[in-house]
């Protein structure tokens, strides 16, 4: 997980000059990690527990460790963002200018992506999400597109750092009040599974935690720093971030905020069911009135955090599952459709749909990865998507959300398949307009990227157990420790049996 | 009485190199001036590897009860500290070599000033006595207000000298008001007999407003709301490595008095008076970032900032706690290190004579990728994003705050206060990383040529951020026993 971070040192002292080198070396290092990624997967015992671990002590006197791992939950988000990430630094030739500094600031974005996920201290899972803040601060600003890229730099940056602050206080407050003496995350459930957090604190924690990580996830109505600065990133900025980083605050609140503040976490998530529901139906109705393409990946992809925060909200064993298969799922498909607009836009300098059309003609590749991803987008059976919101409906059904589940499923059915369907009989079929005439198919480097990614969504669309028996186990945990009641009554039914 | 001159070795030692450079100036050639800057530099190198001897250490067990009458004191508060002034002194003195050029005449005695304000800042750091800490904060505020002037064909300079002059002594005049109040009332001048007595001094009026003028007039040293005025100018007029030495060394020192008076000496006092620094440190905070944020000149932005961050280390004093002074010490050598970088590389982009405006920064990526990263890591450590010192002096401080937070509303506010402004430094703060790497308007691409001194000094500067921020475990020892040391005392 420190290979990109290392290869952004090498290439700092590769001359400016030797554009070849420099993207070969993060080509090779960003696909290494995604092979070792998906050594380590493979590998992965399912009922293991905490596994690939690496622990340094690093400040003492506070109990902080540097302390990496993977289990069930975070296996298959690590796997995803490593290829993610190769498939990031394939689609990144649509840079022109000042490659040295582009490719140093993807790979400690990188590094700090895959940091987040794989670190079981808080800080350090704190401390390396901040670490990719920067990079795409100034990936926005200098390599983004059109006039809006500084106000969208600073929106983007403004907002996650206010989110992430806001966390930060839900983190202190959690070490403080569970008493411990290390921030290790192992360390605090146990501690906090022994001696819950009292309840009135929690009361507190819970909020900071959940708007906070909301935020980050663009939970409405804190979503809009989201479309606008997808739509003005660079294209693997754009994949990386809506892909893979976004899905921290998702991570955050099923790793630490349930766990640790389980009373608080009862009362609060009634209400992020709603605000999750707002997500669905608002900015999937915002999507359709997009005629920008990127603003219509960004948007829907804002929809989509709906459904993994009605999945949390549910809180059982389903929902969680579903959620977290939603995420790499999720992943997978944001990654995609913002490679394959940011090779449109490469074509043609716009993304504007009303000036589009048969393009499937022109770049049959591109055309069908596109295609594909709309799909998936709208929950096709076959794309792990479906597998994960169908499995959200039920949790959240069983949950006792009944009226947000009809009006969820609608809206995603029928909203979502709207603006899909629109933006795929705008883009791809159609006459052909003059200005897009001239236009190639995607080269094979972003195509093998698309591949991957596709392949990727069929088969945990096909095979989702590869995924959810980790997850479900791990989740189970999580639950249990919600919800000491169910533990017991199965035990008893085991007894009775 | 001579065997216990070694207590003060160290600024006997400081004062005498202040001597020999004003001799030195007597008898070198006008050619070889530079010389003395850069040697005293080395000087106080050596001093400062003096300071780290064990045997100046294992002063901290040896009583000073006899000595001065126990006016002084050697902990390891009083050694960090005097270590923080001088590593600042040598990274000033290197930068006042550079800067020679626009200063006139008497560049020799502007380095003797620049040691003489140190071994103020020294004396203050061990100061255990009111006499002792007006002395030194004399010693130090008398030898800025000349430093501050010290461009006389500059009028802004000069303007910022009477500003500080007049408010300066408005202050000082606040303190000795107060230093008379006290003693009238407890009869002692003293730490120690203050703090035995502190229970019944509580309940008298006099000896509260005496305390609450010492207050005002340490205020005015760290700038902190509402003494805050005459931060931006001063700083924008006066000579950049008096700036630089004035938002630092002057700043530690005000710190290093209100840590030992309202931590150690009072602690009682400072507890009733918690709302009251809990208001102060908010509208700190909230006043400098609120004000840094349509600044365009950098000096000027860096003195509302530095307000800011007055405000942040106070968050240190309202935790009272042994947490609360590690992390203002953390803060403080982070804060040293990137402020100086900003400073330095301010100076090296900036002519004789034009402002300090932040379109100079554009194009520094191509003029110098070197001078860049210093810059932006800089820029982003004073915004507190990880992975160096800025951010790991914040997360200490609003730690120490959280673990006091629980049953006290008002900890609360700040709390939400402190995070609503790192939020809005960010923006200001990202903006010098936004000059730097994009908005290009200038075209100058001259390359920056950087003399050997000053690019040691910053590369010092960018390992030490590294340092602080990535590998903070023997950093966080050296402040957490300073500050234990510090609570022993209380406790005795």
């Amino acid at each position: 997980m420190i290979l990109p971070l290392l290869a952004s040192l090498v290439i700092s002292f590769i001359p400016g000059s030797q554009v070849k080198a420099i993207r070969n070396v993060s080509l090779g290092v960003s696909g290494l990690s995604a092979i070792l990624s998906l050594v380590a997967f493979c590998t992965f015992q399912v009922d293991g527990g905490l596994q690939f671990e690496t622990k340094w002590v690093w400040v003492e006197s506070l109990g902080l460790n540097f302390h990496l791992g993977a289990d069930g939950i975070n296996i298959g988000i690590i796997f995803m963002g490593a290829v993610v990430s190769f498939a990031a630094v394939c689609c990144a030739d649509d840079i022109t200018y000042r490659f040295k500094e582009f490719y140093i600031l993807l790979n400690i974005m990188i590094g700090g992506v895959l940091g987040a996920f794989a670190s079981m201290d808080l800080f350090f899972f704190y401390f390396f999400h901040e670490l990719a803040l920067v990079p795409t601060f100034i990936m926005i600003g200098v390599w983004g597109r059109g006039q809006n890229r500084n106000y969208a730099a600073y929106k983007i940056t403004l907002y996650l750092s206010l989110g992430a602050l806001l966390a930060l206080i839900g983190l202190i407050g959690v070490y403080v009040q569970a008493g411990a003496d290390s921030f290790s995350i192992p360390d605090l459930i146990a501690k906090v599974k022994a001696q819950p957090i009292n309840e009135s604190a929690q009361q507190w924690i819970f909020p900071l935690l959940m708007f906070g990580f909301g935020i980050l996830v663009s939970l409405w109505p804190f979503h809009t720093w989201a479309p606008l600065g997808y739509g003005t990133a660079p294209t693997a900025t754009a994949m990386l971030h809506a892909g893979v980083l976004k899905k921290f605050g998702l991570y955050g609140l099923i790793r630490v905020a349930i766990p640790m503040a389980p009373i608080g976490a009862q009362f609060w998530l009634g209400i992020l069911a709603w605000l999750a529901l707002a997500n669905l139906l608002f900015c999937g109705l915002v999507a359709v009135r997009q005629r920008d393409l990127n603003l219509l990946i960004g948007n829907s992809s804002v929809a989509h955090m709906g459904f993994i925060f009605l999945g949390i909200a549910s809180l059982n064993i389903i929902g969680l599952t579903g959620a977290v298969l939603v995420m790499i799922a999720h992943g997978l498909l944001a990654a995609l459709a913002f490679g394959v607009s940011g090779h449109l836009y490469q074509q043609n300098g716009s993304l504007d749909m009303s000036q589009m059309g048969g393009l499937l003609r022109k770049m049959p590749l591109a055309g069908t990865a596109l295609l594909m991803a709309m799909m998936a987008g709208c929950g096709l059976p076959g794309f792990a998507n479906f597998a994960g919101e169908i499995t959200i409906f039920f949790a959240a059904w069983s949950a006792g959300f009944k009226v947000i589940t009809v009006i969820a499923a609608w809206s995603a059915l029928v909203v979502g398949g709207l603006y899909m369907l629109r933006a795929i009989r705008n883009i791809l079929h159609g006459a052909q307009p003059d200005v897009w005439k001239k236009t190639r198919d995607s080269s094979p480097l972003p195509t093998t990227a698309f591949g991957l990614l596709l392949a990727l969504l069929l088969v945990f669309g096909f095979a989702p157990g590869l995924l959810t028996k980790g997850i479900e186990l791990e989740v189970k945990k999580i639950v249990y420790l919600v919800k000491p009641e169910i533990n017991e009554a199965k035990q008893l039914s085991v007894v009775a049996k | 009485m001579s065997e216990q001159l070694k207590f003060v070795q160290l600024e006997m030692m400081v004062v005498a190199l202040g001597l020999i450079v004003l001799i030195a100036d007597l008898v070198m050639p006008p050619s070889k001036r530079r010389l003395i800057g850069h040697l005293s530099a080395v000087a106080l190198g050596l001093i400062f590897l003096f300071s780290l001897r064990d045997s100046y250490v294992g002063l901290i067990n040896e009583s000073t009860d006899l000595f001065f009458n126990s006016r002084y004191k050697i902990d390891g508060l009083a050694i960090f500290f005097k270590r923080f002034f001088i590593l600042a002194a040598i990274f000033v003195l290197i930068f006042a070599v550079d800067f020679a050029d626009r200063i006139r005449s008497g560049i020799s005695e502007y380095y003797a000033f620049i040691i003489f304000a140190l071994a103020g800042m020294m004396f203050a750091a061990s100061a255990n006595d009111f006499s002792m800490l007006f002395v030194s904060i004399e010693l130090i505020t008398v030898t800025f207000y000349i430093l501050v002037s010290y461009q006389r064909h500059r009028l802004q300079s000069l303007e910022a000298g009477v500003k500080y002059l007049i408010l300066g002594a408005v202050s000082s005049a606040f303190m000795i008001y107060g230093i008379a109040l006290v003693f009238g009332e407890a009869g002692s001048l003293k730490f120690e007999d203050i703090n035995a007595k502190q229970s019944e001094l509580l309940g008298s009026k006099v000896f509260l407003f005496g305390m609450l003028f010492l207050f005002a007039g340490l205020a005015f040293k760290i700038s902190a709301f509402p003494f805050q005025v005459w931060a931006p100018d001063v700083y924008q007029g006066a000579p950049t490595p008096t700036t630089a030495f004035l938002s630092l060394g002057s700043k530690a020192a005000g710190f290093v008095l209100l840590i030992r008076l309202l931590v150690f000496t009072i602690p009682d006092l400072t507890r009733e008076w918690t709302v009251l620094l809990i208001g102060i440190s908010a509208v700190t905070i909230l006043y400098g970032n609120l004000c840094a944020l349509p600044q365009r000149n950098l000096k000027r932005l860096l003195a509302y900032s530095g307000i800011a961050n007055a405000g942040y280390l106070l968050m240190g004093i309202v935790a009272q706690s042994e947490d609360g002074t590690a992390a203002i010490l953390y803060y403080l050598a982070g804060y040293l290190f990137a402020l100086m970088t900003v400073f330095l590389i301010i100076n090296l982009i900036t002519k004789e004579g034009e402002g300090e405006d932040i379109s100079c920064l554009e194009n520094l990526n191509k003029r110098s990728p070197f001078l860049a990263a210093a810059m932006t890591l800089a820029a982003i450590s004073l915004a507190g994003i990880p992975p160096l010192a800025g951010f790991f002096g914040k997360f200490l401080l609003i730690k120490s705050v959280a673990v006091e937070a629980f049953g006290n509303t008002g900890y609360f506010v700040l709390l939400a206060v402190a995070v609503f402004g790192v939020v809005i430094s960010i923006y200001y703060y990202f903006g010098i990383v936004r000059a730097i790497f994009w908005n290009h308007k200038a075209d100058d691409k001259t390359p920056i040529f950087v003399v050997v001194p000053i690019r040691f000094a910053l590369i010092c500067c960018f390992a030490g951020m590294l340092y602080l921020g990535l590998l903070p475990n023997k950093p966080m020892k050296w402040v957490e026993s300073a500050a234990v040391s510090l609570i022993k005392t209380t406790a005795e």
